[in-house]
């Protein structure tokens, strides 16, 4: 208080004279119930039967409700709460545990299925090579069958030219010798002489 | 009143309204007591409402209920262990009733019933009697190990139990006068910051811009104040705990 009073004269100046007198009333004020009370009160033992009667009533009367009536409740309210969790943690590791083999089992049957399909894709890749060979086989001996036909007729051809080769030139030799010598040469002669040649 | 106002002092007396006499002494309803049944009843009401649906996913202030319960648990189970539990519901109660006294107080014109040395006195008394009661009742003599620690040499040793007694009898003090001090010096200091905003403020234009700072003290003070409402049921619990498990297992 003597703080604000100190405020009161730096600052009166300042403020007008209603103000002033105002605090002046204030402040008388607050001085005389400060002096006018001998003991601080929490120290009054004038007080103290009474307090410690209506602290021993009322904390008693606390006391015997919370124990009777709150504990018991708000430790069931607790209880419960703790055996419903632990109640829904085993039906949740329960239900897991059958996720995971649910899990297990599809992930076997998916196995299964691949060895299926990689056999069954190899048994048709198979078939389908197998048959393919027959197919090439079956082309290459009919191609293999007309090249020897083919080279057959080209021999047969061959040979029937170089015959006709032979004849040819006894004729071109005969019509030579008739033409340069003017006379016949006999046919004999001529197939020697052309025979003499082509060796 | 508005002289009143600025009397620190002021807001720790206690007014008789309805005086009760017996045998000479003054047993009358006082202030202090009206706001004793008002910390009771406001603590006991809460409790009692706020669990009343027993929900399974609680609701705020049920979860409030049951944090106070659980709080209050833990702290003993953790200081003198699960034989400790007998001691619960007294240990709740006096948890409960310091924190709404200290809570309750810091209402404006309400009156701070642990804001006098008797009631915390009355608090703390009620502890180390049980303490004392319940140690004698199970240990019988072997509770006055409680005052002989293991391994002093022997020439040491009436000097440690001297030391020892000192330190038992003056639990109840501290115990008492730690939450006796912190109510009573919190709320002071609030009274004369908030005296000066009034006093400030009368004395025109300057005085009410003056009077921001006080304000803003209070204000903080304020939120000070509630952390050592909490701070002071917590720590007047946490050290019955520790006194309870002297009584149960005082070898130390």
């Amino acid at each position: 208080m003597f703080v604000t009073s100190a405020f009161a004269q730096e600052s009166a100046p300042a403020a007008d004279t209603s103000h002033a007198a105002t605090e002046g009333d204030t402040h008388s004020g607050t001085s005389v119930p400060a002096e006018a009370h001998g003991t601080f009160p929490p120290f009054d033992p004038a007080t103290f039967p009474s307090q410690l009667l209506w602290l021993a009533i009322t904390f008693g009367l606390f006391y015997l409700f919370l124990k009777r009536v709150v504990m018991p409740r708000v430790g069931g309210i607790i209880e419960v709460r703790n055996d419903r969790i632990t109640q829904d943690l085993d039906q949740a590791s329960k239900l897991k545990g059958e996720a995971d083999a649910a899990v297990a089992a599809y992930e076997q049957e998916l196995t299964e299925a691949k060895t299926k399909a990689n056999a069954i894709g190899q048994q048709a890749g198979d078939a389908a090579k197998a048959e393919a060979e027959t197919a090439r086989k079956k082309v290459e001996a009919a191609l293999d069958e007309k090249l020897g036909e083919a080279e057959a007729r080209i021999s047969s051809i061959k040979a029937k030219a170089m015959k006709e080769v032979g004849s040819i030139a006894e004729d071109t030799a005969s019509a030579i010798v008739e033409a340069l010598v003017g006379g016949k040469a006999s046919k004999a002669e001529i197939a020697a002489a052309v025979k003499s040649v082509a060796r | 009143m508005a002289a009143d106002k600025v009397d620190p002092i002021h807001q720790f007396h206690i007014n008789k309204l309805i005086p009760i006499e017996i045998g000479g002494y003054d047993l009358s309803f006082t202030n202090s007591a009206l706001f004793m049944v008002a910390t009771v009843v406001v603590a006991a009401a809460f409790l009692f409402l706020t669990t009343s649906s027993r929900s399974l996913v609680p609701g705020r202030l049920q979860s409030v209920s049951e944090m106070a319960y659980e709080f209050v648990g833990n702290m003993l189970r953790d200081a003198a262990g699960t034989q400790g539990m007998k001691f619960f519901p007294f240990v709740f109660s006096l948890f409960m009733f310091v924190l709404v006294a200290n809570l309750l107080g810091l209402f404006p014109y309400f009156f701070t019933v642990t804001s006098h040395i008797i009631v915390t006195f009355g608090l703390a008394a009620l502890v180390i009697g049980t303490v004392v009661v319940y140690g004698f009742m199970k240990h019988g003599l072997g509770f006055l190990k409680l005052f002989v620690p293991h391994g002093v040499p022997v020439f040491l040793l009436p000097l440690v139990v001297l030391i020892e007694v000192i330190s038992f009898v003056s639990r109840p003090v501290s115990l008492s006068v730690r939450l006796f001090a912190n109510m009573l010096a919190g709320h002071i200091t609030l009274k004369v910051f908030s005296g000066f905003v009034v006093s400030l403020s009368a004395l025109g234009a300057v005085g009410v811009a003056g009077s921001v700072l006080p304000l803003a003290m209070a204000v903080a003070l304020t939120a000070l104040e509630l952390l050592v409402a909490f701070l002071q049921a917590y720590v007047f619990a946490v050290l019955t705990c520790m006194y309870l498990n002297d009584a149960l297992h005082p070898g130390h």
